[in-house]
């Protein structure tokens, strides 16, 4: 269906991506919201507090991450589109309720603009350290959709995209921002209400009578109700059978979770977003995401004035990892340089996926800062030779 | 007197309560003895009394022994965290202010690692009712020692005795901005559906806290005798006192435990406030949520009119 032209804020704007993904948000039909302040990633919900009054929703500033992670789950289940942001000490308190999320099914956006860690680490500073975590930070087997934005305009489109993946797949959708990007202020352009696409919740269509809270039928994404409808559901984070009663045994626990994985797994292809460049006559490719896709895109374009065959692929979904994608690419490559705001994370993906058929190389780089091109570029040349 | 009015009818001679159960996950875990369903049929009771609209009720429940009532009552029912039930209720009941929203959970869960939640939802007064079945102990993991376990008493963790002071929780929530605050105990049955009832035409944060025994863990270890034994404490040492200071509230071992209504005031609820901010400070331009709900589903969402909105 098409956006709500309230929540639109169509026209060219000059704005950070912290703003850009608000408007996001607002636009793919967001309304409510539940946060606690973290710096960077504040901005967020200070812009939602100040909008969605007037777009017809509210907001709630909850006592910590563990309420606002809950909170807006308990929004979703009364009809709402929810989302919450944070930063990494705040991200880490909300990995139980992206358990919960993932087990009951439940359509939400948990944003992350990461800053440098461990603990406290870099309030005010950028890192893409908590790509693992965002991947496998809650307990049990499972799989979430990650995207990340490398500028503002894509804080606005990616969000959109953030929430309708959500609502398709009845999953909770990690929002990979970072520092910079957050806070870098670009041109955004936000397009006519009839030129955004939402999907909707996938809500049943079914009587009371016929209607199973977690029944599928073959596309492995149950159909949702909300709380005052009529159909009397229970939702539990307990291991549930189709009606959603708690059933614990393994017959149940292998069927649950198996779907909760597949359901994911066997649309990877359509999930896995990235833009590629010049990876057909590439001796090496240059996979990055983020904000580092931006340095990596300089020294891209250093390596080829001097004459080497670089190529890029810039990683828009993170989770699930396109290792279809790195598989197919490393039959011809000679070598992947991923240059990261971590000491390897997502490299370790990508090496398994290369599967030894070309060699990898980390650029790392702690946070705080993000890499100067000559460090990509040194890579680089080393990759080549 | 209160008449008895049964929403959907029901096969003579059945239980009155039945309608509000989920007999398909019958027999349930509960111990014998313990006061948690004796809790639910109050409950159920204050259903058919208030003539509360189901169809808009919600209950939210935490972990723990009672935790499990969410899964046994038929309405739109929520097992969630370890201690987030308030938050999650206070989510639901912001996104659609229509709903009736109920959180039935355990003393550990909403004063221990829930106690955060608890004390914020009160001075917030955000409009909820909740039921806390306090058997002075975390029973579902086998007996530990919880913030309202009393002094002395004997528990899995505490082996040589307890010696935390205890939560006195009317007294908290009191103090945190609760509009309606009653305690009762497993044996004041009607006493405790009428509380239940009367709470549902409360607007604000209503907190009835219901003491109930743990016979396999703590009255168990603590040789207080066994379920029937309990009752017969409940009954002998339970003492009405309404309005009673709620400072006055602390619970002993054995000794006395002060019952009844203790705080019945009026002030605004969490969505008044809201809303009447915004109309102070947005005028015209304020868009009241209330009317926005169903968004999510699009005008194609299948929900019916009535449903959803």
């Amino acid at each position: 269906m098409k956006a709500d032209p309230r929540g639109v804020l169509t026209g060219t704007h000059f704005m950070d991506g912290d703003h850009a993904c608000c408007e996001g948000a607002l636009a793919a039909g967001a309304r409510f919201a539940a946060g606690y302040p973290i710096t960077p990633s504040t901005e967020v919900v200070e812009r939602f507090a100040q909008r969605v009054p007037v777009v017809g929703g509210c907001f709630i500033q909850m006592e910590d991450e563990l309420a606002a992670s809950i909170a807006l789950q308990g929004g979703v289940w009364a009809g709402a589109k929810a989302f919450t942001v944070t930063s990494g000490p705040g991200f880490s308190l909300m990995m139980e309720h992206i358990g919960y999320a993932v087990m009951t099914e439940t359509p939400c956006v948990f944003v992350d603009v990461q800053r440098g860690g461990p603990s406290t680490g870099l309030p005010t500073l950028p890192a893409q350290a908590d790509m693992m975590q965002a991947r496998w930070g809650s307990h049990g087997d499972y799989e979430i959709i990650a995207l990340v934005p490398n500028s503002p305009q894509e804080c606005f489109d990616l969000t959109i995209q953030a929430f309708n993946f959500s609502e398709e797949f009845r999953v909770p959708v990690m929002f990979m921002m970072d520092e910079v990007v957050g806070h870098m202020t670009e041109k955004v352009v936000i397009p006519p209400a009839d030129q955004i696409e939402v999907t909707p919740r996938k809500h049943t269509h079914k009587s009371v009578e016929d209607y199973l809270a977690y029944g599928t039928n073959g596309d492995m994404v149950p159909e949702m109700v909300h709380a005052g409808e009529g159909y009397k559901f229970h939702v539990t984070g307990l291991t549930h059978d189709e009606r959603g009663y708690p059933n614990m045994t393994p017959k149940v626990q292998h069927k649950l979770v198996n779907r909760l994985v597949d359901k994911i797994r066997s649309a990877e292809d359509r999930i896995c977003l990235y833009e590629e460049d010049s990876t057909d006559d590439a001796d090496v490719v240059v996979v990055s995401y983020g904000i580092t896709s931006r340095v990596a895109q300089r020294a891209i374009d250093m390596a080829r004035a001097d004459g080497l065959r670089v190529g890029k692929l810039r990683l828009i979904t993170a989770w699930p990892f396109p290792a279809k994608k790195i598989k197919e690419l490393a039959t011809h490559v000679k070598a992947f340089v991923m240059p990261e705001l971590n000491l390897g994370q997502m490299v370790r993906e990508l090496e398994r996926a290369a599967g030894g058929k070309a060699k990898t190389l980390l650029v790392p780089h702690a946070g705080g800062s993000v890499h100067q091109p000559e460090e990509i570029l040194a890579a680089i040349q080393e990759a080549v030779r | 007197m209160t008449t008895l009015i049964n929403p959907t009818p029901v096969p003579a001679p059945g239980n009155p309560v039945e309608p509000f159960l989920r007999s398909d996950r019958m027999p349930h875990i509960w111990c014998p003895g313990c006061g948690i369903g004796t809790t639910v049929n109050c409950f159920a009771q204050a259903l058919i009394e208030s003539k509360i609209n189901l169809k808009t009720l919600a209950l939210v429940s935490g972990i723990g022994c009672t935790g499990r009532v969410a899964g046994y009552v038929k309405l739109d029912s929520f097992h969630t965290t370890h201690g987030r039930a308030i938050p999650f209720a206070t989510g639901m009941k912001m996104a659609n202010p229509n709903l009736n929203v109920v959180v039935y959970s355990g003393d550990g869960d909403l004063s221990a690692i829930g106690g955060n939640h608890l004390i914020h939802a009160a001075r917030r007064n955000v409009d909820l009712k909740v039921i806390c079945v306090n058997n002075l102990i975390y029973a579902m993991t086998g007996g530990q020692t919880a913030p309202t376990t009393p002094g002395h008493a004997t528990t899995s963790t505490s082996p040589y005795g307890t010696f935390e002071p205890a939560f006195n929780l009317p007294h908290l929530v009191e103090a945190a901005g609760a509009v309606y605050v009653a305690r009762w105990t497993t044996f004041h049955v009607k006493q405790l559906a009428r509380s239940i009832a009367e709470a549902f035409n409360k607007k604000g944060f209503s907190f009835i806290e219901v003491i109930s025994p743990c016979p396999t863990l703590y009255q168990r270890r603590n040789k207080l005798g066994d379920g029937l034994d309990t009752m017969k404490y409940y009954k002998e040492k339970s003492k009405t006192k309404h309005g009673c200071p709620t400072s006055e509230l602390g619970l002993t071992l054995s000794g006395e435990i002060i019952v009844g209504k203790f705080v019945d005031r009026d002030r605004p609820d969490y969505g008044s406030l809201l809303k009447a901010q915004m109309h102070e400070s947005l005028g015209d331009k304020y868009v009241d949520y209330d009317e926005e709900q169903g968004y999510a589903c699009g005008e194609d969402g299948g929900c019916e009119e009535d449903s959803c909105h």
